[in-house]
């Protein structure tokens, strides 16, 4: 028995981290930490929802290692941009102008 | 309140806490780490809420393999060890981005929890069999079109990482072709 306003509270507060991450940080591989939080916390809507409306194709729980499959396809292509862009850049600031 | 309240009360503030760690630390690494903090606990928070299959997916591919990956791209673009300042951006930017991640906070917050807050969930253990008979049943063509989509990241990951860069600010020139 849990009371669904606990997940439910932890998905706002894994959102809101996550686009505080996006726009504050400069670095950015740490903006794309602050997209793994975002997608973290759909996924969690994904599980909590899944359990409390759970239906015969388990839906959430399904969707969720979908979604943990995209997000590891995801990174592993931005890593590559960023590492082809620090190669060309000499930096990966992205506050700076582009060559 | 119940005593899985209680237990996902404790897990979920680790990871709420890490969370915010993970976006506001000024080290570069530790951000990372946190990540690991943050990740790893939210994988107990599915325990909880009876995924464990799902939870154990969440430790083998993001502990595992996602911070591993972040951390080699810290390494790789020579992140500098310690506290950072010249990475850290202005203030003007730092508050509306606190602005704008308190706005998502409080609209996500002001649609779910009036609408769903007040129900009580019974978390089902043992649902895994049931999981793999869907997974592998209604839900294989997305499956096998998700490997695909895995082989192509992968391909293009290479490919992005071979692609020939005129470099004028690389510091050492043999570091173009050794990757």
């Amino acid at each position: 028995m849990i009371h669904l306003w606990l997940p439910l509270a932890l998905v706002c507060v894994l959102a809101g981290a996550g686009a505080y991450g996006v726009i504050a940080r400069r670095n950015a591989v740490l903006v794309l930490i602050g997209v793994e939080l975002i997608l973290n916390s759909a996924n969690l809507l994904f599980v909590t929802m899944g359990s409390v409306r759970g239906d015969a194709l388990r839906t959430g729980q399904v969707l969720t290692l979908f979604l943990i499959t995209i997000a590891a396809a995801e990174i592993g292509v931005a890593l590559a941009v960023i590492l082809a862009l620090f190669r060309k850049r000499g930096h990966i600031d992205l506050s700076e102008p582009g060559a | 309140m119940t005593s899985l309240d209680i237990l996902f009360g404790a897990v979920g503030l680790i990871t709420a806490a890490s969370a915010v760690l993970a976006v506001t630390t000024q080290q570069l690494v530790h951000a990372a780490l946190w990540l690991v903090v943050a990740l790893g606990t939210l994988a107990g928070c599915y325990l909880i809420l009876g995924a464990e299959l799902v939870a154990l997916v969440q430790l083998l591919v993001y502990v595992g393999a996602v911070v591993v990956l972040v951390l080699f791209a810290l390494m790789l673009t020579r992140a500098p060890m310690g506290r950072s300042p010249e990475h850290s951006s202005s203030a003007v930017q730092r508050i509306a981005a606190a602005v704008i991640a308190a706005g998502t906070t409080s609209l996500l917050a002001a649609v779910l929890l009036p609408a769903l807050g007040g129900e009580v969930l019974s978390a089902r253990t043992g649902d895994t069999k049931a999981i793999a008979t869907q997974l592998f049943g209604a839900w294989v063509w997305p499956f096998e079109l998700l490997s695909v989509l895995l082989l192509m990241a992968l391909i293009a990951a290479l490919a992005v990482s071979r692609m020939p860069t005129t470099s004028p600010t690389s510091p050492v020139p043999a570091e173009t072709e050794s990757t």
